[in-house]
């Protein structure tokens, strides 16, 4: 019941829009009205119709963009969780990379983009480079913060029960991490499905993104929507995917060792 | 819940067995003295501790009292070896690196900091599994303790599942199992309320009767420290110097209401607050 109840407002918003959406594309005194152009801005019929006739077409594309997606984070999971407890273990580093770290971000990813394909090619390495460059800060970001926050009395404690600095880490500062990890995943899964993207309209022979720019040169607007709805589908179903683990490996939420 | 791996049944007192897992050093707790001589702390500008000697017999029980705020965690902390002194030296076995006391001293803190993702089992045997026992191994060993100390079928319960007396029970067991000769414990009851604390002084007082120990007891409640030590020495307020020592009137094996109406504990209960408020002045 509580499940219905936390799905029925967003989902019903999301159905009058489309709605609204539709009978603005559809009926001609509106479109007219409002100079809607059917191959500027399809129906959600449309569109859903060209999902249903060019499956074949989008599944193949789809699959290749969500192996990138899927091996991008991959990457960055390791390079942010790994970065983030390097950063975390020793001062010098923390105080030399920390605002190299910050400074990577303010890297305009679509200008860096085309410069990636001509180093690596049009195959799946520009796109994982990309992915990577945007998704593993917030992970960093997130995991040092939550390394970070360990009670430093638990510490004392730890220290008192022989625990050596490895187990420190293991047994107490990276369990406290692990919900901040998650949240950092959490928005890094979301945006690596636009790296992709970005990573296939700099240069690539197959993937969404490819398909998109073909469409769009081709003014096969329903198509390119079709496919949008198709990694929209994949950045919300990664999300939940993570979102479910989070409840299940890191139940015990941040702060939980904490004062209390 | 996962289930505790067999427990060794002819072993009752788990924390003196031979079998010890890792490196051992769970001997029958001998017991060590503790010497400080002429401790002084600074804290950058700010004076903690001010010249003070101590000495704690083996087995003893030292009660430290004093207002909040004038030390008393941080002495603790220099004692454990967590911290080194500015001035003066601290000596247990004889032994003064800051290394050499931290192998020896275990340390009860305030808050029982029962970590949220493990058992409670899991909580109390961390000491044996950071010496390299098997998961299987620390749980056996730590499970008869569980009965012995009233939590028995509480091993696999998380900590926000147990009640606030049986979370600092556990962290004492925690304490305990790491086969350390020297407790320190640093207000552990502070935290609980009224009637759970009296029942844990009691609790504690069978525990250490039980189980003796070289201890160190930071309290600034007056009533708990000598019922629960051998001896008390007042601190003043900041920086720490002793002003003065008093001895436990009352043998700890008697009931607690019995003990702390006595006429005499009454009376050195009285000196000792009297001894806080002027050294408080």
């Amino acid at each position: 019941m509580r499940r219905a109840s936390a799905i029925l407002p967003p989902l019903a918003i999301v159905l009058a829009l489309l709605g609204a959406w539709e009978l603005a594309a559809r009926w001609d005194v509106l479109a007219d009205a409002l100079d809607i152009q059917p191959f500027l801005i399809p129906a959600p019929s449309e569109v859903a119709e060209a999902l249903w006739n060019d499956w074949d077409l989008l599944a193949d594309d789809a699959w290749v963009t969500l192996q990138e997606v899927l091996a991008g984070f991959a990457l960055s999971v390791g390079l942010g969780a790994g970065f983030a407890v390097l950063l975390h273990l020793s001062d010098a580093l923390r105080r030399a990379f920390y605002p190299l770290l910050v400074a990577s971000q303010t890297i305009p990813i679509i200008v860096v983009a085309p410069i990636l394909v001509v180093w690596f090619g049009f195959g799946i390495g520009p796109k994982l480079a990309i992915i990577a460059l945007i998704c593993f800060f917030p992970i960093t970001v997130n995991t040092l913060d939550g390394l970070r926050s360990v009670d430093p009395d638990a510490v004392k404690m730890m220290r008192t029960l022989d625990a050596s600095r490895a187990q420190v880490l293991r047994r107490l500062e990276a369990p406290t991490a692990l919900p901040y990890f998650f949240s950092g995943a959490k928005i890094a899964v979301a945006v690596a499905v636009i790296g992709a993207v970005f990573g296939e309209w700099a240069g690539s022979s197959e993937g969404l993104g490819h398909l998109m720019l073909n469409a769009s040169a081709q003014l096969q607007t329903a198509r390119l929507f079709a496919a949008v709805v198709i990694l929209s589908v994949f950045a919300i179903a990664l999300f939940g995917l993570l979102s479910l683990l989070e409840r299940r490996i890191a139940w015990w939420g941040p702060r939980a060792a904490g004062p209390r | 819940m996962r289930t505790v791996g067999e427990a060794p049944e002819k072993e009752p007192l788990a924390i003196q067995g031979d079998d010890s897992p890792g490196d051992g050093g769970a001997e029958a707790a001998p017991g060590a003295a503790i010497e400080l001589a002429g401790v002084g702390h600074v804290f950058g500008e700010l004076e903690v501790i001010e010249r003070l000697g101590l000495r704690v017999g083996e087995h003893e029980v030292l009660g430290l009292v004093g207002p909040s705020g004038c030390g008393k965690s941080t002495l603790l902390e220099l004692i454990a070896g967590l911290r080194s002194p500015t001035r003066g030296s601290i000596r247990i076995d004889g032994e003064s690196a800051d290394a050499e006391r931290l192998g020896r001293c275990a340390y009860l803190p305030q808050r029982d900091l029962l970590l949220p993702w493990l058992t409670a089992i899991d909580n109390a045997s961390l000491a044996l599994r950071n010496r390299g026992a098997s998961r299987t191994h620390a749980r056996a060993w730590a499970h008869p303790l569980f009965e012995r100390f009233g939590l028995a079928g509480f091993e696999g319960a998380r900590p926000h599942e147990l009640s606030g007396g049986m979370r600092q029970r556990v962290a004492f067991l925690r304490t305990l199992l790491a086969g350390k000769p020297v407790l320190l414990l640093d207000e552990p009851f502070a935290a609980l309320d009224a009637i759970t604390r009296t029942e844990m002084q009691e609790w504690l007082a069978t525990a250490l009767a039980g189980e003796p120990r070289t201890a160190v007891l930071v309290s600034h409640d007056v009533e708990e420290a000598l019922y629960l030590c051998d001896r008390v020495v007042v601190l003043s307020a900041r920086p720490a110097a002793a002003l003065a020592e008093l001895s436990a009137p009352a043998p700890r094996a008697l009931p607690r209401p019995e003990v702390v109406t006595d006429s005499t504990f009454v009376a050195t209960r009285e000196r000792a607050l009297w001894a806080m408020r002027e050294g408080t002045r």
